[in-house]
């Protein structure tokens, strides 16, 4: 029998996130022939509209129904999925906050190896799956393996797999909701809590000056004001400018902030991690400037400066008042 | 209030260049500058905070080499009360289930309320914290940047969530958080706070104390090697005195209409 592939779908509002169709592409890089099976888990017709939208790309789709899987609470999850999956399944789930929240545990309560953050899969050799992560924050990367016999826990990063748009599995979903068991927990979610509105909307600037931890000070951000000024931008940072309250969180970019498009976009003083760059879409023009010419920011931008931003910045500002 | 802060020595990624030694086994030690793990100096101020409102006692605990008594004391100084260290050869080489079993063994000696962990630490794989709860059979909530005691047996947690968006939950104690950046602003810890606590008895707990055996730490996930991954196409590196960089920036930033 092909390997079993479990993957878990995030939804909201009745559309399934962009990491969906990732999780196709994941699956296939582990076991070419894997079976590969979404798990979807929610209530009503939001659930039913995501289940049916992915009966599209799985051949088979778990369908668990639920008014207290309503709102995905990790805990709940975890009990339903722990009822409904084999002893040594193969389970995908996004490496974000949900995935996060859920995949410790779960890989715990399955006694399964967890592979957590994994960009990339070098394939299974007899039970043997191996697999490649980064630490350090992306400056290195690593071979890791584990032995998934008895199953495993996998979160693959998002953004690091291609979508698979295919759309020709013309599966079909079959309802699991009996089989969850008891989901108590003493855990109880409440509510959602949206993000305050900030000053500049982000979201809708065409060039960014986005500043991150290499500014050192708060004093200093008056240079990436002088600069934002002379070429009519709006100021954009990393998280841990917001962290130290310097810049209000309305201006953080990445997965826990806002989502970008701009045409422009200049990293100053930012490495390049995965969350910041997850909040960067539509491909912009990426200029980064970073004292460390091996910072990974390098990677993904299109043009790149090796300076010290303390010095490069007043000058790029003065450059441009000239040209004007 | 009993809470247990998990506490991690890491290399400081601020202050070093991270670079793979010339076998592949490991990255490049010699010189390395460490520090606490950025996430649990959050995890240690939220915990005094909570203290100092609701009284109680703060312990740091770490899993770790003789070494990582330094960042014990370093979140004495901060105002924990206790620190204990988990340190044995057998613990060498374990993986992230390995360090929450250990984990696990001290703490039902103890009789902790909550227990706080980072969000992540410098392999970003975020999962010590839910591991140690599955195991304790207690709630675990990761990313928490906001956390307020309603009474002896119940807190209100709220997650960070995308798009700055926060999730709350009421939790029953005893329960194991994550904490996230920006919760609060971690208090600065100056050489001589770290004096005042030098001469405070910090235990040290080995497997056989621990009542741990060599299978119960065994990894069941192995690090292979460390590369560098083949340089991609990568960015046009603009290269040249500070002036003729400028000029190029300048003209390929009008060409892209980054400057208005
Ligand atoms: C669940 C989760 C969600 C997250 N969400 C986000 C998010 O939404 N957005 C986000 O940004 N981060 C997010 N993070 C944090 C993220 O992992 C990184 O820690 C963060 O992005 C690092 O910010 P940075 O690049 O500014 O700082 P660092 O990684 O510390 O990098 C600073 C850079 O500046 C360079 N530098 C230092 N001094 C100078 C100088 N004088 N001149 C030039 N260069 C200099 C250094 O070489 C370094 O490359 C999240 C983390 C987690 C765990
Ligand atoms: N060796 C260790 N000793 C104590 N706590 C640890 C250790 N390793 C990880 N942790 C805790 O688990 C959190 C997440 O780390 P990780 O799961 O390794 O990403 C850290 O912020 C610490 O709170």
């Amino acid at each position: 029998m092909s390997r079993q592939v479990f993957a878990y779908i995030l939804h909201k509002e009745g559309t399934p996130d962009d990491t969906a169709l990732e999780l196709i592409t994941a699956a296939k890089k582990i076991d070419p022939d894997a079976s590969v099976i979404a798990v979807v888990t929610g209530s009503g017709d939001n659930l039913n509209t995501v289940c049916n939208e992915m009966t599209a790309s799985y051949s088979e789709v778990w369908k668990v129904d639920h008014a207290d899987l309503a709102y995905p609470n990790a805990e709940l999850v975890r009990k339903a999925l722990v009822g409904i999956l084999p002893k040594d399944a193969v389970v995908l789930v996004p490496h974000e906050h949900f995935g996060l929240d859920l995949s410790p545990g779960l890989s715990v309560k399955l006694d399964a190896p967890y592979l957590p953050d994994v960009v990339d899969f070098e394939g299974v050799e007899g039970d043997t799956l191996k697999v490649i992560r980064q630490e350090f924050s992306g400056m290195v990367s690593t071979h890791v393996q584990a032995d998934i016999s008895g199953g495993v826990v996998i979160t693959p990063r998002p953004g690091s797999f291609q979508p698979d748009e295919s759309k020709s599995a013309g599966g079909q979903a079959t309802d699991k909701s009996g089989e969850i068991g008891d989901l108590a927990s003493t855990r109880r979610y409440l509510e959602i809590v949206e993000a305050e509105v900030g000053e500049v909307d982000i979201t809708k600037s065409d060039v960014l000056v986005s500043v991150g931890r290499g500014i050192e000070d708060q004093d200093n951000l008056e240079i990436i004001e002088e600069l934002a000024e002379a070429m009519g931008a709006d100021i954009s940072c990393s998280r841990p400018i917001v962290d130290a309250k310097w810049l209000e969180k309305s201006r953080q970019v990445g997965t826990s902030g806002q989502t970008v498009k701009p045409k422009v976009y200049m990293a100053l003083g930012i490495s390049g991690s995965f969350q910041h760059m997850g909040g960067i879409k539509g491909s912009p023009f990426i200029v980064a400037v970073n004292k460390n010419p091996k910072a990974p920011i390098f990677q993904v931008a299109d043009v790149g400066v090796v300076a010290d931003i303390l010095e490069f910045v007043p000058e790029l500002t003065e450059g441009i008042a000239e040209e004007k | 209030m009993e809470i247990l802060v998990c506490v991690k020595r890491v290399p400081d990624t601020s202050e070093n260049e991270i670079e793979v030694n010339s076998k592949g086994t490991d990255i490049d030690r010699d010189d390395l500058v460490y520090s606490v793990n950025e996430w649990d100096n959050y995890a240690v101020e939220e915990a005094i905070q909570i203290r100092d409102k609701v009284g109680g006692t703060v312990t740091v605990i770490t899993v770790g080499d003789e070494e990582a008594e330094e960042v014990l004391r370093r979140e004495m100084a901060m105002g924990a009360d206790k620190g204990i260290l988990l340190s044995d050869e057998a613990f060498e080489g374990t993986d992230g289930r390995g360090i929450a079993a250990i984990l696990k063994a001290e703490i039902e000696k103890g009789n902790y309320d909550l227990i706080l962990t980072g969000a992540q630490a410098d392999d970003g794989a975020g999962q010590v914290g839910g591991m140690l709860a599955a195991m304790l059979d207690v709630p675990y909530a990761s990313l928490v940047n906001y956390l307020e005691v309603i009474d002896d047996k119940k807190i209100k947690a709220g997650r960070e969530i995308a798009g700055g968006n926060q999730e709350m939950n009421e939790i029953e104690l005893p329960c194991v958080l994550s904490i996230q950046t920006g919760i609060n602003e971690p208090r600065y810890v100056g050489i001589r706070g770290i004096r005042k606590v030098a001469s405070l008895d910090i235990p040290v707990r080995t497997a056989g104390d621990l009542g741990l055996d060599a299978s119960a730490v065994a990894p069941k996930v192995n690090r292979v090697d460390y590369f560098v991954p083949e340089p991609g196409e990568g960015a046009e590196m603009l290269e040249g005195s500070t002036e003729e960089i400028i000029e190029k920036l300048v003209e390929i930033l009008k060409a892209k209409g980054g400057i208005k």
